[in-house]
């Protein structure tokens, strides 16, 4: 690794301010200079030729299961995944054990996050004590700690009461509220979507209708409250109406949406395979393609993972027992490309300074690449084509629903705080 | 050649047909005085049962000893499952006991599917959650074919289906063999045992069919279904959905009266079958015998090829 | 290419039959214990031709057809065929079961055969009766009536029928 300075030749520069050619200067940590032809005698010379260069992927929903389920994924194989599918910031989903709902968890998670230094690692907080639904955390103390983003995510915030008074009390700071949309008496035992399919398979059914309901009732309570509200995950069309109606009212509401609900139906259940299984569930094509509209016209947001790494044993489960989730980091960019009919603009926004923005996290990621900027940046091959092999990816865990699929674009180079964290595909560290 | 023997769906029409012919030559096998022949000697059938079924076990063993194969029994209550042992490492040790094949019953959808990648076996479903129970269906279907005396076909039969089709692995496999077969299959039941797409015509009074139906197919109606609120507590299901003798007598004679056993008397069934000359229950379980021979031999020992002079 | 060599007529296969009917009922010394069993599939037709002959020249005798799919030590090699099942209509035990088939090559069937009437009870004598026995045997079994011999070569199949019998020669080989 090295703290001189690079020159990256050749490339398309994307950034939220629009698109042009040109060479990058990083330097101690910043972009020092950015014009056609650089001449910088000194710096390392990379050639990135038919390249594209953006600011760094943020992700708004990443599982790192550090602390207490170490097995499955660590803050460091986590990073180095996320490193590897161009993130530069990752915000850690606090269903840990113990849960991120302390100030000692909280640093804990950052601390790790620094040592290992692949990316930014952002811890998020519960809602709830122990995500139990039933005291809140200290939104303050937590706030001052620098948390951002608060959810309950695994599960939603069951109570109405609650979250009301969660909304009411956090919308005197500067934090969000990110709701897991999931009625759970709706969804007892249920293993996929409630549909067509799921009466043919006899595998009991997740209601389009148990997402909607908390979309609508937060809605409502972001209505009253003034909080600021996301919603994380949306998988139905319905919900992508909810929320394109709530944000024509002026509402405060962000909305994320996954790669895998934007490419996938629950079709792929029918070989039973618990890769598929995910919470929310994968639902119809009309789901997915209202998700897909709504990343189009701005109703949602921004695309994030729900990385969800999970032991192979645990997937090797009957798919009742099986717990949901999938990976999804490194195939990210390359899933939305292949299912998003939007401009690289469009859809690097939604990767990266849209969600910079939800989080937080817009003083150094998701920034405009110009000279005096934090060199936070992902460096990709549009054209790369490549085969998913889960035993080649980075993450401890091998669950992905993309396994032998074939990917077009793929991260080249990762810039972390202006050092080459990924180089040529390949984690630095 | 199929390797497994899974689902109606999965093995579709020739394959189903097939092993209907082939229940037939073993129904020859089971009328004799001495019902065993050599088919299966030296082969190894092990009953995987996860969840308890001991007459599906009794029958699956009985077929595979009738076929002369090696049976072995691994049921759940008796296992290492409770010790901890996955559902992984099970089949791979049995496997490597050198077992031909797994006879397998789960209480969850897809067991079956999942274990194929941990074994080269072939894998017979015995019921696996909600989803399946392919022997069921073709026993069911081989009885109706023997008592109304066609061979190919189903055409133009009506079916009526009555209960709890939602968590019913009967239900679904039976309704797509008697579809597969050409048959029209309704489904009685309140909305709440109904699944949440319809997977047949659905039918809210059983009073609307019972007159016309030329099989009357019944299932378990199991009591926790009222406990979990999805019909009324109480005797009202029993009212609306059970075989009551007034509406036993108004079956046509030449219908047929089916259940999947074990019955629930009282819940689902008030009449006693025996009284009922339209009842084919027992049929269908010595039928039993004979389809999942039929369903053991084709996997395990029968083949294409050459036929010889 | 195919060649086709017709070597029995229709009248030739009847002859055939009708002396084989003769040397049942002579060796037998009558038919009174007699059943004929039909190996499925090729030997029922003769087997119910043979049964005709023998009611005509004595009296009627009891026929049957069984099928030996679920016997053969080389399983696998030969498909059940639907509704070609087993129909034995007497009891076997003390009678003399005449088993009969077209054709009489390595004696695989005929062996699976002796097995499968023992499941049926214990006759007191088995009879083997074929219409061509085209040689090759891999097992010590020899035919009690034949209707012809008629050496064959591997490469050759044997078709049989009422309408007469037929080798088949591949073309080449």
């Amino acid at each position: 690794m090295t703290e001189s300075s690079m020159l990256l030749r050749g490339a398309t520069l994307i950034d939220h301010t629009g698109e042009r050619q040109g060479d990058v200067l990083v330097a101690d940590g910043r972009v020092t200079q950015v014009s056609a032809n650089i001449d910088a005698a000194g710096a390392e010379v990379i050639d990135v030729v038919g390249c594209i260069i953006a600011p760094g992927f943020v992700d708004l929903h990443t599982h790192l299961r550090e602390p207490g389920m170490t097995e499955a994924e660590t803050i460091e194989t986590g990073s180095r995944a996320a490193a590897l599918g161009g993130y530069t910031a990752v915000v850690a989903m606090p269903n840990t054990d113990p849960t991120q709902d302390s100030v000692e968890v909280i640093e804990f998670v950052r601390r790790r996050g620094i040592e290992v230094g692949l990316c930014d690692v952002r811890p998020s907080g519960s809602i709830t004590i122990g995500r139990a639904g039933e005291q809140l955390t200290p939104f303050a103390e937590l706030a001052a700690a620098g948390v951002h983003v608060f959810t309950d995510d695994g599960s939603g915030v069951q109570d109405a009461g609650l979250m009301r008074r969660a909304m009411e009390y956090g919308r005197e700071l500067d934090i969000v509220l990110a709701q897991h949309c999931e009625v759970s008496a709706l969804t007892k035992g249920a293993v996929m979507h409630e549909g067509e399919c799921c009466s043919h398979l006899g595998l009991p059914g997740w209601p389009a209708l148990a997402e909607e309901l908390m979309v609508h009732r937060d809605i409502e309570l972001c209505r009253l409250t003034g909080a600021r509200v996301h919603l994380l995950h949306l998988s139905t069309a319905r919900s992508v109406e909810l929320v394109r109606r709530a944000k024509a009212d002026g509402l405060p509401i962000t909305a994320e949406a996954t790669p895998h609900h934007i490419s996938l139906t629950d079709e792929r259940l029918s070989t039973f395979d618990t890769r598929f299984k995910v919470n929310p569930p994968l639902r119809t094509m009309a789901d997915i393609e209202a998700v897909r509209a709504g990343l189009v016209d701005g109703t949602i947001d921004a695309i994030a993972t729900d990385h969800a790494p999970h032991a192979g044993h645990a997937k090797d489960r009957p798919l009742d027992e099986a717990p949901p989730g999938m990976i999804g980091l490194e195939t990210a960019i390359a899933v939305c490309r292949a299912h998003l009919d939007m401009s690289w603009q469009h859809l690097l926004g939604a990767m990266s300074w849209r969600p910079a923005k939800i989080a937080g996290l817009d003083d150094r990621h998701g920034r405009p690449i110009a000279a005096g900027e934090p060199a936070n940046l992902v460096v990709l091959d549009p054209d790369a084509e490549w085969i998913v092999d889960p035993h080649k990816l980075s993450s401890k865990s091998s669950n992905t629903p993309f396994v032998n699929m074939s990917l077009r674009s793929r991260v080249r180079h990762t810039i972390f705080e202006g050092t080459l964290v990924v180089r040529d595909g390949v984690a630095q560290r | 050649m199929a390797k497994h023997f899974r689902s109606i769906d999965e093995a579709g029409r020739d394959h189903v047909i097939r092993l209907l012919n082939l229940t037939d030559h073993m129904a020859e096998v089971n009328r004799r005085l001495h019902p065993k022949v050599p088919a299966l000697r030296g082969r190894t059938v092990c009953n995987l049962f996860f969840e308890d079924s001991t007459r599906t076990r009794l029958s699956f063993d009985l077929a595979a000893r009738r076929l002369s194969a090696d049976t072995l029994t691994f049921t759940a209550a008796s296992s290492s499952v409770n010790k901890g042992e996955s559902l992984r490492d099970t089949v791979e040790t049995l496997s490597a006991m050198g077992v031909d094949a797994f006879v397998v019953r789960h209480r969850s959808s897809g067991v079956p599917w999942q274990i194929e990648h941990w074994t080269d076996a072939a894998i017979v479903n015995a019921g696996d959650g909600w989803h399946a129970h392919p022997t069921q269906a073709l026993l069911d279907a081989y009885t109706i074919m023997q008592r109304i005396g066609r061979s190919t076909d189903l055409d133009g039969l009506e079916v009526a289906i009555v209960g709890d089709i939602r968590h019913s692995r009967v239900a679904r496999s039976t309704t797509e063999v008697l579809r597969l077969l050409g048959a029209r299959v309704v489904h009685v039941a309140p909305a709440t045992l109904l699944p949440p797409h319809p997977i047949a015509e659905q039918i809210g009074d059983l009073d609307e069919v019972i007159d016309r139906v030329d099989v009357l197919y019944m299932l378990r109606m199991q009591r926790e279904r009222m406990d979990s609120a999805l019909v009324p507590a109480g005797v009202e299901y029993v009212e609306r959905f059970a075989l009551t003798a007034e509406r036993a007598r108004r079956l046509r004679s030449d219908a047929l009266l089916m259940h999947p056993g074990p019955m629930n008397r009282g819940v689902e069934m008030l009449v006693d079958p025996s009284e009922v000359p339209q009842s084919a229950i027992l049929d269908q379980v010595t039928n039993g015998i004979s389809a999942r021979m039929a369903v053991l031999f084709d996997l395990l020992g029968s083949g294409t090829g050459l036929e010889d002079q | 290419m195919v060649h086709r060599k017709q070597v029995l007529g229709p009248d030739d296969v009847r002859r055939a039959v009708t002396r084989m009917a003769h040397e049942v009922i002579e060796r037998n010394r009558g038919v009174d214990t007699v059943v004929l069993l039909g190996m499925q599939r090729g030997g029922v037709w003769l087997a119910e031709q043979l049964g005709d002959e023998i009611s005509r020249i004595a009296h009627e005798v009891p026929v049957g057809a069984l099928d030996v799919s679920l016997y053969r030590d080389d399983i696998g090699l030969r498909p059940v065929v639907p509704g070609a099942t087993s129909n034995v209509p007497v009891d076997v035990d003390s009678a003399t079961v005449v088993l009969v088939d077209d054709v009489l090559f390595t004696g695989r069937t005929v062996r699976a055969a002796l097995d499968a009437v023992a499941d049926y009870g214990r006759p007191r004598s088995i009879q083997l009766a074929v219409l061509v026995d085209r040689g090759h045997r891999e097992l010590p079994i020899r035919p009690d009536f034949i209707g012809k011999n008629l050496p064959t070569s591997l490469d050759e199949s044997v078709e049989v029928s009422a309408e007469g019998v037929v080798i088949v020669e591949a073309a080449g080989s």
